[in-house]
């Protein structure tokens, strides 16, 4: 069972303070972020491995991106 | 996936900012206006004064850089299919911040890239709006932490996107049409400087091209002197920051290779002394760009990949700049306006409004 962070239309900072918000909620396991621009993709992989999170997967969702985030 | 964004990297942000950095000083040799190679508050002023919004005559100059920051963000978000038409987070609001950016950038006398330059160039008074430039970000930080957000954007027509962009080329097209005829301060319906700022530039070419190659590569990098700051701030992440240590790094060594470089606060060009709304001017932009999610070159880029909010920020912007020149806001060498100071605290006090009444609980 994995978390989702809906930031989709919302641009940068707020998607990244979205995750980072449910990254310090839950401290470990596994956050869906759904994102529209190439911008807050990076972004949010930027924060979430500086968090010591992992970007496992980057899928293509309709115009956006849906990342899925994991620390064990 | 696999062909990642190298100019989203750690250096190819750092290259993109010494990029601006090698090239802005370079424009000043050409004929930009001191310690102005590139100044996107500066520039969207002389556009608004090319069109008559507001008739200072020292500021009236369709500048091509600007035109060729959207054109180029446009470029590339094609190329790399980012361009994405969007819309509705609250214009209204982004038009009074960027209307208020533009006010406090003008009596500070530059936006933060100029502040970046000015500093680079060794001008003193810029660390003051620097550091105002810092503050304002700061308390914008305080309202981003407390859940102010401007709402989410919808998805639309893709015309939307090109409105801005298109109004870019119009301008243009107004330049070719209507050239700056030597001694003559209008050509049909454009006003041109015959002394001043405005009548200072490089060839219209040189400028279009860079500010083609700047537009396209910062779409790219996402580079944002306001998104510098903030992310150290918000995050202690300094991703972005090391594109604007590298802008100023390298402004510098340019600026001392072509003897540009005069340390020092008084005389220097297109600047005043009066620290405190060298300071104030700038807390008032800082926060008015924190609140806009982006400092006036990234809304700019922003409107060229199809973000129709920059747009109407940039728009603020320009007719922002008619305000402060019609009503005696904007600073000049000789130090603030008649009613800048009164302009600053109003706007400060707008800015505060936004703040705390758009959070989401």
């Amino acid at each position: 069972m994995s978390t989702i962070v809906d930031a989709g239309g919302l641009s940068c900072p707020q998607p990244v303070l979205m995750t980072l918000d449910k990254i310090k909620e839950i401290q470990k396991g596994e956050i869906i972020v759904k994102v529209d621009m190439d911008t807050s993709k990076e972004n949010v992989s930027r924060a979430a491995e500086s968090q010591g999170w992992d970007v496992a997967d980057i899928q293509k969702d309709g115009e956006g991106y849906q990342l899925t985030i994991k620390k064990e | 996936m696999v062909l990642k964004n190298f100019l989203s990297t750690r250096w190819g942000i750092i290259g993109v900012g010494a990029f601006i950095g090698v090239l802005a000083p370079l424009l000043q040799k050409l004929g930009n206006p001191g310690n102005m190679g590139i100044c996107v508050a500066c520039f969207e002023r002389d556009i608004a004064g090319a069109i008559g919004i507001h008739r200072a005559a020292v500021v009236q100059y369709m500048r091509p850089e600007i035109i060729g920051f959207v054109l180029g963000s446009l470029i590339a978000a094609y190329i790399f299919k980012e361009f994405r038409s969007r819309t509705g987070s609250a214009p209204i609001v982004r038009f009074v911040l960027g209307a208020f950016a533009m006010i406090g950038a003008l009596v500070f006398l530059g936006c933060p890239w100029r502040a970046l330059l000015r500093f680079a160039a060794g001008d003193g008074n810029a660390i003051l709006g620097l550091l105002g430039l810092i503050g304002g970000i700061w308390i914008g930080t305080f309202f981003l932490k407390g859940g102010y957000n401007l709402g989410r954007t919808e998805k639309t027509y893709t015309s939307v996107g090109w409105l801005l962009p298109l109004i870019m080329l119009g301008f243009f097209i107004l330049m070719l049409i209507f050239p700056q005829i030597k001694g003559e301060a209008q050509n049909g319906i454009l006003f041109y400087s015959l002394k001043g700022p405005g009548a200072m530039h490089a060839p219209v070419i040189i400028s279009l091209i860079v500010g083609l190659a700047i537009g396209f590569l910062a779409q790219r990098s996402r580079f944002c002197t306001m998104g510098a700051f903030r992310d150290l701030i918000l995050f202690r992440q300094a991703h972005l920051f090391t594109g604007l240590f590298a802008l100023v790094v390298f402004a510098f060594i340019t600026n001392l290779i072509v003897g540009q470089f005069h340390p020092g606060f008084v005389k220097q060009p297109v600047a005043h002394t009066m620290q405190v709304w060298n300071f104030g001017g700038m807390v008032l932009a800082g926060l008015a760009f924190a609140l806009a999610g982006g400092c006036p070159g990234r809304q700019l880029f922003l409107a060229g990949e199809g973000d129709s909010d920059a747009a109407v920020f940039v728009l603020g912007m320009i007719v922002g700049a008619g305000f402060a020149h019609n009503f005696g806001l904007a600073s000049s060498p000789k130090g603030v306006g008649p009613h800048g100071i009164a302009a600053v605290i109003i706007g400060l006090l707008v800015c505060l409004f936004i703040g705390f009444t758009m959070r989401k609980k």
